[in-house]
């Protein structure tokens, strides 16, 4: 693999939650997977230098966001993330046009306008131009939210629980959207779930948090063939369903 | 009823100029108080806050204290200029300014701390500065409660009394606002004119109490 994307940190948290995890991303989609309160939104906000790590090192491509030891840590304006936040984020006091230029650095000038303009044909946004989020349905929501996530060419997707505030007809689409996005744009796409359908469906590599740990990763092949986790074997079928176990994971 | 116009504009002029200052200061004490830790933040809190439940004369001693003509900072500011809070309008939009300020940063600050923390870390990974990101996104996400904090501010200077007599005195055309207006009135025994003066008062503040309510259920869903 030619590693893109490389994060590594330990981070003690003041409610007395810890974290310690490393994994790597090449320019593919890489699945978070494991139960909420695992460590997964903290990391993707430790990425995108939201929350500072007590010790670690966080690289994307040749740029250094975090190097505890040599005492860099970018500032989040200047990671170039496109970050997809679980409920969207969308500014309910803009409308899905003005959302879409605000993630552009200079809103206002001719060629954000154009991008702009580009970016809403691309998610079929077009009509929806003067709604503001309020008015808008789950999908266009975060169509909306991608659209401006993308407006400042990201070097890195990080999308945080993208499936799940959407109907499940619509799922498969967006699934299928997001593959074919990540291979147009051609950077790592790292995604969020708690929900191992769609981290297989997605998955070019799996990996599996629980506690604030990574239990396991690799590609999802790998895992299901040797799984280090009572879930994931289950899913494999080499040990019985735990009923409810599932539910609660 | 040319004591109602004078005592009613003066009240007017002193709230407004009180509440300008209320809003530009403010707004800054509410957003550092809200979204920032910082060295000496509950110490600062509790001086914003303190005239809310000290008695006016309290506040107004204190304020004579600190801005007379022998105070701390009065003192070498007469010194310089000749001129001194002590008995001027200034002297009563300031006595309203500390009195109605904890009103106006305790709404705002709620409004701010309200500002979904999301929507600001969106802002801030798009690019933009906290600045940028004030201005853009939790300027507008508090407005209303922004805006009920400065119209409850500039109801409390309306009715501000016991400071204002304390540092400005009670001058008819000077310093006599329309609370001093109604104790004189009452004190000559001009019942009318107390009457007519306390009226006055109760439906100006009411209105924008009224108001006040209306800007905080104006939110954005």
């Amino acid at each position: 693999m030619d590693i893109a994307l490389s994060v590594c940190f330990r981070k003690a948290f003041a409610s007395g939650f810890s974290m310690d995890v490393s994994w790597q991303a090449g320019r593919e989609i890489v699945v978070l997977f494991g139960p909420s309160g695992a460590g997964k939104s903290l990391t993707f906000q430790t990425i995108a230098g939201l929350v500072k790590p007590d010790e670690g090192h966080i690289q994307l491509g040749d740029r250094v966001f975090h190097d505890t030891r040599a005492g860099i840590d970018l500032p989040p304006q200047s990671r170039e993330i496109g970050y997809l936040f679980q409920h969207h984020a969308l500014f309910p006091h803009m409308t899905t046009r003005e959302n879409v230029l605000y993630g552009h650095l200079q809103p206002r000038s001719s060629e954000a306008a154009a991008a702009c303009a580009a970016m809403l044909a691309r998610f079929h946004l077009e009509g929806l131009e003067q709604r503001h989020p309020g008015a808008l349905s789950g999908g266009q929501r975060q169509r909306v939210a991608l659209a401006r996530a993308l407006m400042r060419k990201p070097r890195v997707l990080l999308l945080d629980e993208p499936l799940s505030a959407v109907d499940l007809a619509v799922r498969r689409s967006i699934r299928n959207e997001l593959k074919a996005l990540q291979r147009t744009l051609g950077i790592p796409m790292v995604i969020i779930t708690h929900d191992l359908g769609e981290a297989l469906a997605l998955a070019d590599r799996l990996v599996i948090y629980d506690h604030g740990r990574v239990l396991q990763a690799g590609t999802p092949e790998a895992v299901l063939q040797n799984p280090q986790n009572e879930l994931i074997t289950a899913w494999a079928g080499h040990a019985p369903l735990q009923g409810e176990r599932i539910f609660s994971f | 009823m040319e004591t109602i116009l004078t005592a009613a504009k003066l009240s007017l002029w002193v709230s407004l100029s009180a509440t300008l200052l209320i809003a530009l200061v403010g707004i800054v004490l509410a957003y550092f108080l809200a979204r920032h830790n910082f060295r000496g933040k509950h110490l600062l809190d509790v001086l914003i806050s303190i005239p809310l439940v000290l008695p006016p004369t309290v506040v107004g001693y204190a304020l004579v204290l600190l801005l007379g003509r022998e105070g701390w900072i009065g003192a070498p500011l007469y010194r310089l200029t000749g001129w001194s809070f002590v008995f001027t309008w200034q002297g009563a939009a300031l006595a309203a300014f500390v009195v109605a300020l904890p009103l106006m940063v305790r709404v705002s600050r709620a409004a701010i701390e309200a500002v979904d923390q999301d929507l600001i870390h969106a802002s801030t990974v798009l690019g933009k500065s906290e600045w940028e990101t004030v201005i853009k996104v939790v300027l507008p996400l508090a407005r209303g409660g922004i805006m009920a904090g400065i119209l409850l501010a500039f109801a409390r200077a309306l009715g501000e009394f016991g400071a204002t007599l304390m540092i400005a005195g009670n001058i008819p055309g000077k310093t006599s606002t329309l609370p001093l207006s109604i104790y004189s009135a009452f004190q000559s025994g001009d019942d009318a004119l107390a009457q007519t003066l306390a009226i006055l008062l109760t439906i100006i503040s009411g209105t924008v109490i009224y108001l006040a309510g209306k800007w905080t259920s104006s939110r954005w869903i």
